[in-house]
């Protein structure tokens, strides 16, 4: 068990989502940078769709109550254990008792903590993730709080050999690298692209857009130039997916993240790939975007190569804990 | 059957069958729909509805754009646009008026008719669920009469109760779940239309009709004990 002494600005558990339930309306959900959150189930030997802890900016402080195997990927808050500094990206021992505090946010925009054995929830529809505006999934349907006290699971028999080895070696002294952020966050175009005005068009490619305050789980609303259509259009709603970036009728585009709703009725310009959406994810209010274009194949081929990574890391975990 | 491919994104593939807001539109939506839930195509992530599309998300690791189109085509071979079509009837029970619907005097004013004439308007309409959307079971509805249509509130409330019943424009619709919105409030039903532990979580299903009826706020009250099966 767990249990949560501060709770921290947003703190929720979250898996890979909730997929399956769209044509009732039900958003997806789960981690906003599924990169972070797969790696530290990874690490930790669990199931890369196990529950992990997102923390948003001010993470969390949290207390266990047996001796834990961990792993924190993401942004980095400043995690420590007895005000010393713990080290990201590789699996971690915390002992029965010991606090783990996190501080500043030194950079990145959301931290993920991951536990061997995963997290003792009931799913919902299919998942673990926390869909706080119905009230669903997670933990009673809610972020974390102080006093709550949270069960963990049963490790797996990877999670027990991990465990072992870190308790008679210490803590590794190698790390998985982090997604390194790019100058770029790359799209696809979208299906009402042709629908902007040419110099729309060239404006998404050459300027600089900045994410507004106004920016959560939902979506990343952006401030900067105007992107304007050659003509009013009504659009009937229909489906949108994690990273499509609707232009709102003032002109303002908004990237739709984890917690989308399921259809929109905004013209679409273009669709980040899903291999830089973990770059975005660990954007905040404040920071800069600029945009490339790839083609669709190139946007295919990048996330089945980022599908290559992680089944070689997994592969790797297993071998170097036999 | 008439349709275009579109991608959505990188791993989705959009069916469009129109651009209106239109019956015979839906039910094409409604037939491949219908397939994809009965066959479950392996390389299928989910499918979501909307007025006049059905998009597939796919899985990239197992299928090219090109790929999934050719598999789409031969798919939708398979369906007989003529296929007889079983459409559903619901009757859903709202108490208008009073709190739990605080804007029904406000609709009756701005359309010149009294409460009474809403309530039968309302109820007498026969309406079609044209797709789920916007919020976990939130039917789209089509249908409503435009002498009760009326405009969204200047300012939306914070808090709009689950199984609210309101008017925005031509538009009617439910609330499933407490949401903020701008809808004008004409009652309330005391009906779950989303219920995530139920094994089939949504009440409606796009192409459902809709049929409204007048209850009392005593049965309004009463319904949760009376209608337990239903609910749970």
């Amino acid at each position: 068990m767990i249990s949560i002494l501060k709770p921290g600005l947003l703190t929720t558990i979250q898996d890979l989502g909730r997929y399956g339930y769209q044509k009732d309306g039900v958003v997806v959900g789960g981690a906003m940078d599924t990169y972070s959150h797969r790696v530290a189930n990874i690490l930790v030997g669990n199931d890369e769709n196990a529950p992990t802890i997102e923390m948003t900016l001010i993470g969390a402080t949290i207390q266990f109550s047996r001796d834990s195997l961990i792993a924190i990927t993401g942004g980095n808050l400043s995690p420590t254990i007895d005000n010393k500094r713990l080290p990201m990206w590789r699996p971690i021992l915390i002992r029965k008792n010991q606090i783990l505090r996190f501080g500043e946010c030194i950079d990145g925009c959301r931290s993920y903590l991951s536990l061997a054995g995963g997290i003792r929830i009931p799913k919902v529809l299919g998942s673990a993730s926390t869909y706080a505006h119905a009230k669903m999934g997670g933990w009673h349907g809610r972020p974390l709080e102080a006093g709550d006290q949270i069960p963990l699971g049963d490790l797996q028999e990877l999670s027990k050999k991990i465990m072992e080895e870190v308790h008679s070696e210490g803590n590794p002294k190698w790390s998985v690298p982090p997604r390194i952020a790019t100058p770029f966050i790359r799209v696809i175009k979208g299906r009402e692209f042709q629908a902007f005005t040419r110099e729309s068009q060239d404006l998404l490619f050459k300027s600089e857009f900045q994410i507004t305050p106004a920016s959560d789980r939902m979506g990343y609303r952006l401030s900067g130039p105007a992107l304007l259509l050659k003509d009013k259009k009504e659009m009937l709603s229909e489906a949108v997916d994690f990273g499509t970036i609707q232009v709102t009728s003032d002109g303002k585009p908004v990237i739709l993240l984890a917690d989308r709703q399921t259809t929109g009725g905004y013209p679409k310009i273009a669709h980040v790939i899903s291999a830089d959406l973990p770059i975005l994810a660990q954007m905040k209010p404040g920071d800069r975007i600029r945009f490339r274009e790839v083609a669709l194949e190139e946007a295919q081929a990048l996330l089945r190569e980022q599908e290559r990574y992680f089944s070689i890391l997994k592969r790797l975990i297993e071998l170097k804990f036999r | 059957m008439d349709y275009h491919l579109h991608p959505l994104g990188e791993r989705g593939i959009l069916i469009e069958f129109g651009s209106q807001i239109d019956p015979k539109i839906q039910q094409q939506v409604q037939l491949v729909s219908s397939f994809l839930e009965k066959n479950q195509p392996e390389w299928m992530i989910e499918y979501i509805p909307a007025f006049a599309t059905i998009t597939i998300l796919y899985r990239v690791t197992a299928f090219t754009y090109r790929e999934v189109c050719q598999e789409v085509v031969s798919l939708l071979e398979h369906i007989n646009p003529a296929s007889p079509h079983q459409q559903r009837v619901v009757q859903i029970p709202v108490c208008y008026g009073g709190e739990l619907g605080p804007d029904l005097d406000f609709v009756a004013t701005h359309n010149q008719l009294t409460v009474d004439e809403v309530i039968h308007k309302h109820t007498s309409g026969s309406y079609l669920v044209y797709m789920i959307g916007f919020a976990p079971g939130f039917p789209y509805l089509g249908g409503m009469s435009e002498k009760i249509a009326a405009p969204r509130k200047q300012s939306p409330r914070l808090r709009i109760p689950a199984g609210s019943v309101g008017i925005a424009g031509m538009q009617t619709g439910i609330y499933p779940i407490e949401t903020p919105g701008g809808w004008q409030l004409i009652g309330r039903t005391p009906v779950e239309l989303f219920q995530p532990n139920r094994e089939e979580p949504c009440l409606l299903k796009p192409g459902d009709r809709i049929h409204f009826y007048s209850i009392s706020l005593q049965e309004y009250h009463e319904w949760g004990q009376k209608h337990h099966d239903f609910n749970s």
